[in-house]
């Protein structure tokens, strides 16, 4: 991490420390065992729901990603109905709320599905996962798409010139200078995404959230409440800034005017 | 190898975008191993005429016929890509392929569409880097090359697909006066060895020295046309005239 | 009027919809109020979080040395973090915390008012980065003249670099406050009677989840719509022709 990351990183840190000592100074009554040591003894349950976090976004972000190419090329496609109905698409998921788009899955979808005569359980947590790659979907389909279309039409002439099919051109032509231009916008979403999946927990599926929230009800201390939503907090940021940073400097490098 | 039937023949032909009626009433013929020069002030519709003829643009009316191709009836991508194996064109902006080298450029589109023996496709493509004068750069990027050499790297990406008519539209335009010369000795090395071109340019001495018929247009008709020799030393136009006596 | 309202109920309950929410009293209490309530969300966040990145912009412009590093820490603590987690940390950890600092029988502040200042801190940081973009495409020269016709630094950006700043944002604005409409759903989980809270009660009493979605997500489609439309209106009007794209 570069300097001013680090400091940065030391700074949010300090601050999530001071958190956790003002509530021990201003509450009344016996002298609680040190917070830190409450929040080290919890940490690894904290841990592996971050890491359920961690696993649900990027299994939405491959889905989603999926999706999305497929239907922003669909956007640019020389077919109007197909160009109308993915255009549509990309709109109705880029404008849905992700929390509504949530709901809409866990709730709607069924519990359970029969296939070949045995029941597969549809857990919470998959539900989960397809209803955050449904606005993956809408955001990457608008990141191909304008990818796409910043290549100069030049490209499209030469190509044409040279008896080049429309599916030969995009594969071979327009594809491999549009990836580099989509890769910025690309991980974007996937920050935005990380920082919707905690939605998750409202859903019913055991995130961080719901593990710190657990945390909370069993220890019962209310000086506990700022550390462990700070230590949450901090989990994210940890995560979630360098991945900031990293897609700041690609941007710098690909840059289209 | 003279044909009596012309290799590309253009009649009546017009086209409209939107309001603008950029060609009105286009005849001209070309013959095989001919060398034709459009000349004429911008906006006289001589580039959107090259792309009638290899069906980057649709007329409205009129026919083409290129290379045994009813252009003006093209309404299959195939029968556009059957159309542009035989019809090959050069841009203004050479429009090469900036993430392939140089060797991938010429190769992209003999293996792809001609579907051609890959060892077979390279020999060429070194072949035709040689004809350009450009041995040594198969492994460049086109941004490591000056304008010159991409130009020439976009007529032998042309040539590979071994076309039988060639359409240059302003190639030398975008280039600085010292590179201008080593793409006209390369259009000038394929005439003389009887393609059939057409070419779009500004280059008046150029096409005084090279083309065989010189065709003048103005806001979308061809004013006069004629051997070099007539056309430059004695224009019968008054348009024509004018148009001369500022560009030479 | 009656007869009217049991024809279209039957017409209704003919498709297997049941939209209550247009025919029964209660709910379409409950309906509105959280539409009036989504919107009190939405417009209080997005000028709380117009002022704030404002400020932050100015502040970086500036240059003020303490000021900017807490702006900087700002936005990235705010940039960087989960908006529900942040919304969490303030009703459930920062709100008891200040009530018994102050020694307060009764929460400080609602729910409500937790989620406005979470979610106007929230786009209020985005909108501080929004903000330095635009104004670092003013061009430096521009200001220059702006000082030397004897503008002080306050007047130099009020006056030349904030108007010439907002043009170049709008786009990203536009984005950004989109966003922050549909992230006041995030208040349903602390009880916030927003849209999304109103009708997951109507649901669960008359089991008409579907249609309740589609109802919630049409709606959205309106409101992005009609904002950008708006927005996008905006941005015509106030264009200054020849600058910019």
């Amino acid at each position: 991490m570069s300097k001013p990351g680090c400091a940065r990183l030391r700074l949010f840190v300090a601050i999530v420390l001071a958190c956790a000592a003002l509530p021990v100074s201003a509450s009344e009554g016996a002298a609680t065992p040190s917070s830190f040591a409450t929040l080290i003894k919890w940490l690894p349950l904290l841990l592996k729901g971050f890491a359920i976090d961690l696993g649900i976004s990027v299994a939405s972000m491959a889905i989603g990603t999926v999706l999305g190419a497929v239907v922003g090329v669909g956007q640019i496609s020389s077919r109007a109905g197909v160009r109308r109905t993915s255009q549509w698409i990309t709109q109705f998921f880029r404008n849905a709320p992700w929390l509504v788009l949530l709901f809409f899955c866990v709730l709607l979808l069924p519990y359970h599905f029969t296939v070949f005569g045995f029941s597969i359980p549809f857990p919470a947590w998959a539900k989960g996962i397809i209803g955050l790659a449904l606005p993956v979907m809408g955001n990457v389909a608008e990141v191909v798409r304008g990818g796409i279309q910043s290549i100069p039409s030049g490209q499209w002439e030469a190509a044409d010139a040279l008896a080049l099919s429309r599916s030969q051109t995009l594969r071979l032509v327009i594809f491999p200078q549009a990836l580099k231009r989509m890769l910025p916008p690309w991980m974007n979403v996937y920050a935005v995404l990380m920082m919707a999946t905690p939605l998750v927990s409202i859903v019913g599926v055991e995130d961080s959230v719901t593990v710190a929230r657990s945390v909370l009800a069993a220890e019962g201390s209310p000086a506990l409440l700022m550390p462990v939503y700070g230590l949450v907090l901090l989990l994210f940021f940890a995560y979630c800034a360098p991945i900031a940073r990293c897609t700041r400097r690609l941007e710098a490098r690909y840059a289209i005017a | 190898m003279q044909n009596a039937n012309p290799i590309v023949d253009i009649r009546n032909v017009e086209k409209s975008f939107g309001a603008n009626r950029v060609l009105r009433d286009v005849s001209l013929q070309v013959r095989r191993g001919e060398a034709v020069a459009l000349i004429g002030p911008s906006g006289s519709g001589k580039s959107t005429l090259l792309r009638c003829i290899n069906g980057l643009v649709q007329v409205d009316k009129g026919e083409v016929f290129a290379a045994g191709h009813a252009v003006h009836k093209l309404s299959t991508d195939a029968e556009r890509i059957a159309l542009r194996k035989d019809v090959s064109m050069v841009f203004q902006q050479y429009n090469l392929f900036p993430h392939l080298t140089v060797l991938q450029n010429l190769m992209l589109a003999p293996l792809e569409v001609l579907r051609q023996d890959r060892a077979e496709v390279e020999a060429r493509a070194h072949q035709l880097l040689g004809k350009v004068r450009l041995q040594g750069k198969e492994n460049a990027f086109p941004g490591q090359l000056s304008g010159g050499q991409q130009q020439r790297v976009a007529i032998a990406r042309a040539l590979a697909m071994r076309p039988s008519v060639m359409l240059f539209d302003e190639v030398t335009a975008a280039l600085d006066p010292e590179t201008v010369k080593e793409v006209l000795h390369t259009i000038r090395e394929l005439v003389e060895e009887g393609m059939t071109s057409i070419l779009v340019t500004h280059e008046m001495r150029f096409a005084r020295e090279v083309a065989h018929h010189i065709h003048f247009t103005d806001r979308g008709v061809i004013v006069e046309h004629g051997d070099p020799a007539t056309f430059f030393d004695n224009p019968q136009d008054p348009r024509t005239r004018e148009f001369l006596s500022h560009v030479l | 009027m009656i007869g009217l309202d049991e024809s279209l109920r039957s017409l209704a309950a003919g498709f297997g919809f049941t939209l209550s929410f247009v025919f029964d009293d209660y709910d379409r209490t409950l309906f509105l109020q959280g539409i009036a309530y989504t919107a009190l969300l939405s417009v209080a966040s997005i000028v709380g979080s117009l002022l704030a990145g404002a400020v932050g912009a100015y502040v970086q412009f500036r240059g003020f040395r303490f000021a900017s590093r807490l702006t900087d820490l700002y936005v990235q603590a705010f940039r960087n973090t989960p908006p529900l987690v942040q919304l969490y940390f303030f009703y459930f950890a920062l709100g008891p915390t200040l009530t018994s600092v102050f020694g307060a029988s009764q929460p400080v502040l609602s729910n409500v008012t937790w989620a406005i200042l979470a979610l106007t801190l929230y786009a209020g940081a985005f909108n501080v980065e929004i903000f330095r973009a635009g104004i670092e495409a003013v061009p430096r020269t521009t200001v220059e003249a702006a000082e030397a016709l004897g503008l002080n630094q306050g007047q130099a950006f009020r006056r030349v670099v904030l108007p010439l700043a907002l043009r170049t944002s709008l786009p990203s604005l536009n984005n950004n406050l989109v966003n922050l409409i549909k992230t006041t759903t995030n208040a349903y989980a602390i009880a916030v009677p927003e849209l999304l809270y109103a009708s997951s009660q109507i649901w669960s009493e008359n089991l008409n989840t579907f249609e309740m979605m589609i109802i919630l997500l049409v709606f959205y489609m309106l409101v992005v719509g009609l904002f950008s439309w708006a927005m996008g209106r905006f941005e015509r009007a106030i264009a200054v022709p020849g600058w910019g794209r």
